[in-house]
């Protein structure tokens, strides 16, 4: 395994990688996929990428080009710390001055956080990726050139062009699960430091992976989704998911659209609507057993409750935030039910809380809530028996560790599942793994990335996976339910999945919340669920 | 050479309080931000708080009445600052050096306040309520101190060999070393002074209650009064030194709590921080980058309102 001796190296070694992990070295996962070598091929990073791209580690994310020049390489720098400044003024970022400030000032470099860290702990512990790593090049250079301290008071670095493009890179190394702040003695946050290293490199200098930001928050401020889909598309895919569903579930629907009025405006990730269409089927299936007044909307950018500025750019976030709100306002609804989608969940409910006021500021509400309350108040007949398989529940983060809605989703579990099925991964709740998609990654698959993220970021929740389902039976034939109430983590999951072979090898399946729901209706065809790996 | 001491401790006793109000309020004055709360929320009610539960679990959480806990906070901020229970948890090895450290100095630091106090007792009050005072200082001082000092000398010894190990040693800046060795002149040259020189904290007892009612009297003759000049005189420039640096997190990790961590507190419409947000949201943008279309002029809310399906 090749590694940094030193934070200083991160401008040293032009053009070399910092870090290689070496797969035969990483800790095996349990059976049946306990055998190192019997693990998928490590795909590499073409010479191509190398040549062309600044070099950080094994892969490349945000492809930041070599510079040609020496005015190309200043302005890498200076464009680096001209960010840097504004993050520390009020005007500019008022939006999280004091928690930035706080984790620049007060980190005791004592490494509590790196055992913390999946990505580190998983890497071998690779130096390149410990918490602190990261946050101490930034630091150094905030108070080496920014507040002109002495380099015997915070340490010293060399600033050059390589520094700052590596730096970057490696704000796209850390999945801002925040577990690393939820573990530190003193309350610094080295996750949010990775997000504010991408603001420098978003909202100053432009450099932003083009899966989350041209195909990403761009796309769906511009034609209504990140996805591409526009109104006209969406209504085709929604009437055609109608259809789908009744006739699996002999269950009548008709999705309302941008009915004025409704109590819920429902806003799903769009991803559902394209990769998933069973689980936007599912919640219209509930909500109109439920006899819910609801509705969808129309209008570009209310049917995709994505917001990826949530993971890199605060100006991208608020223009998303604020037409979220404004659709809901036009409707004249209740409240914004948010679909199973962590990232939307935090983006519109918890970080917009201060962003939105006067008549945008509509109550969001998370669809575990709403689901629970559905089956709380016995509208649904339900038969647990028609989930008579083992459930294993996924944590997302934005969900439970950052929003803190721990226990509706394990109430319906608790009412869908029959006693004995379910078990808890460990560690869950609060202090779940990500599942390894978090900040982006889970869209992100250039070069060779998506290897790496399975690899590195994803292996941890695999782990815990295989762990959960050690009691059971691993022939294939005995299938096992991944559980992931969030869009991001469950295209992660089926990513995992897929790298190992793990539906065919082991019967192991994913799948939303809504969908053990329906499964378990009483008044809808048995099978909702229907194994088949999509 | 008494007098020195008692000009260095005034200073040093001024500038500590000084820079502790500047580090207050220099997070307190820090405009708000957006939520990006950690559960598990100390004050959550209901129960919520052992699982790390919030208030957006309940139904229509909008309409209700939120549920704050100041016994949930206590719950867990009292034993984290007593005993460090979250190093504790998270990193046992490093516990080991840090909390006799922490507690060390919580004794000496709780000591010299109750001393302080006490000289006030003594030197402004009756007979009758000072006398008794000066027999509680003189029965526990030399205990908490001598126990105070000793593990902060163990703590500090043992965080600077890990600081100068392999794991810690390229994260670890010259200022950081220095902090602790700092620590362990200060402190040692004042359990030597009270292990061969005060064994009952006499002179120290002395010494604070002339300070406390500005009475520059000699306090110690020969060794004795020379250990005590300069132990005082190291402590007190040690008093000084701390706010100035990031063992100030005594003060920021009441905000990286109060104000982040378990910041949660909603914006509910009509409310007191509508008003603010608004403020917030008119400040100018000036970030560089092309897609925000900023110039230094347009606010918040123009960059956020303006159209982007072109």
């Amino acid at each position: 395994m090749k590694q940094p001796n030193s934070v200083k190296d991160m401008g040293k070694h032009p053009g070399e990688p910092l870090a290689q992990i070496n797969p035969l070295e990483q800790i095996p996962l349990p059976p049946p996929f306990d055998k190192l070598e019997d693990e998928p091929e490590y795909a590499q990073l073409s010479d191509a990428a190398r040549e062309k791209y600044v070099v950080l580690d094994d892969t490349i994310a945000v492809n930041i080009e070599k510079p040609k020049t020496k005015e190309e390489e200043d302005a890498l720098v200076n464009g680096f710390l001209s960010g840097l400044e504004k993050l520390m003024s009020v005007d500019d970022n008022w939006t999280f001055l004091q928690p930035f400030e706080m984790s620049m000032e007060h980190c005791a470099k004592c490494h509590t956080c790196s055992d913390a860290c999946p990505i580190y702990e998983e890497s071998g512990e690779n130096e390149l990726y410990r918490p602190v790593y990261r946050s101490e090049i930034i630091r150094r250079i905030y108070f080496k050139y920014i507040k002109k301290a002495s380099p015997a008071l915070h340490g010293d670095i060399d600033l050059n062009w390589e520094t700052v493009a590596r730096l970057i890179e490696l704000s796209y190394r850390c999945n801002v699960c925040r577990r690393c702040a939820q573990t530190c003695p003193i309350g610094v946050d080295n996750a949010l430091l990775s997000r504010e290293i991408r603001k420098i490199a978003s909202m100053e200098m432009g450099i932003v992976p083009k899966e989350i930001h041209d195909d990403g928050s761009v796309l769906q401020l511009k034609v209504g989704s990140s996805t591409g889909m526009t109104p006209l598309i969406l209504k085709d895919n929604i009437e055609f998911i109608d259809e789908d569903t009744a006739e699996r579930t002999g269950f009548p629907i008709e999705t309302p659209f941008d009915k004025q009025g409704a109590d819920i405006l429902l806003i799903h990730n769009a991803g559902e609507i394209m990769a998933w269409p069973e689980n936007p089927g599912a919640f219209a299936t509930v909500f109109e057993a439920a006899g819910l007044s609801w509705t969808l909307s129309s209008d570009a950018i209310g049917y995709d409750g994505i917001n990826y500025g949530v993971w890199y750019d605060d100006v991208q976030f608020a223009r998303v935030a604020v037409r979220h709100a404004a659709i809901a306002k036009k409707l004249g609804v209740k409240k914004i039910v948010l679909g199973e989608c962590g990232h939307a969940h935090k983006a519109l409910t918890v970080i917009a809380d201060k962003v939105l006021t006067g008549d945008l500021n509509i109550p969001r509400e998370s669809s575990m809530v709403t689901m629970r309350d559905i089956i709380r108040s016995g509208v649904l007949k339900l038969d647990k028996s028609r989930n008579d398989f083992p459930v294993t529940l996924h944590d997302p983060c934005n969900l439970v560790r950052l929003m803190g809605i721990v226990s509706p989703q394990r109430e319906i579990v608790d009412a869908v599942v029959p006693e004995g099925r379910f078990r808890e991964m460990a560690p869950h709740g609060v202090e779940n793994y990500c599942c390894g998609g978090g900040s982006g990654f889970a869209i992100m698959s250039g070069h060779n990335f998506a290897d790496w993220r399975h690899r590195m970021t994803g292996r941890r929740k695999f782990r815990q996976i295989l762990e959960s389902f050690q009691d059971e039976s691993m022939d294939p034939s005995h299938m096992k339910y991944v559980c992931a109430p969030c869009s991001n983590c469950k295209g992660q999951i089926r990513d995992i999945i897929n790298y190992y072979d793990a539906f065919e090898k082991a019967g192991i399946y994913y799948g939303g919340l809504v969908e053990l729901i329906v499964n378990a209706m009483v008044d809808v065809q048995p099978g909702f669920i229907d194994w088949e790996w999509h | 050479m008494t007098t020195l001491a008692y000009v260095v401790a005034y200073l040093g006793l001024v500038f500590f309080l000084i820079a502790c109000i500047a580090r207050f309020m220099m997070w307190a004055k820090m405009p708000m931000h957006m939520r990006w709360e950690l559960y598990p929320v100390a004050h959550e009610g209901g129960g919520k708080a052992a699982y790390g539960g919030s208030y957006l679990e309940d139904t229509e959480w909008w309409t209700k009445k939120r549920e704050v806990s100041l016994f949930g906070e206590l719950k867990v901020m009292v034993p984290e600052i007593l005993f460090l229970v979250a190093l504790r948890e998270n990193n046992k090895k490093l516990w080991t050096r840090s909390f006799p450290f922490h507690f060390g100095l919580y004794l000496v630091g709780g000591l010299t306040a109750f001393m302080l106090a006490g000289g006030l007792v003594v030197g402004y009050l009756p007979e009758s309520i000072a006398g008794p005072v000066a027999k509680i200082v003189a029965l526990v001082a030399p205990f908490l101190g001598g126990a105070g000092l000793i593990l902060g000398i163990i703590g500090a010894i043992g965080l600077f060999m890990r600081r100068r190990g392999r794991e810690l040693r390229d994260y670890t800046a010259p200022a950081d070393l220095f902090n602790l060795v700092f620590f362990i002149a200060a402190f040692g040259v004042s359990l030597v002074s009270f292990i061969a020189y005060d064994r009952d904290f006499s002179l120290v007892t002395a010494f604070i209650t002339n300070l406390v009612t500005f009475n520059l009297a000699p306090v110690g003759t020969g060794t004795a009064g020379v250990m005590l000049t300069v132990s005082v005189v190291l402590l007190s420039l040690l008093t000084a030194y701390i706010p100035t640096t990031h063992m100030s997190h005594f003060i920021g990790k009441y905000f990286a709590y109060h104000s982040i961590r378990w910041s949660d507190e909603p914006n509910l419409p009509g409310g007191k921080q509508e008003k603010i947000i608004q403020e917030l949201l008119s400040r100018p943008v000036s970030w560089s980058a092309p897609h925000i279309n900023a110039d230094g002029k347009k606010s918040w809310l123009d960059v956020t309102l303006e159209d982007q399906t072109k």
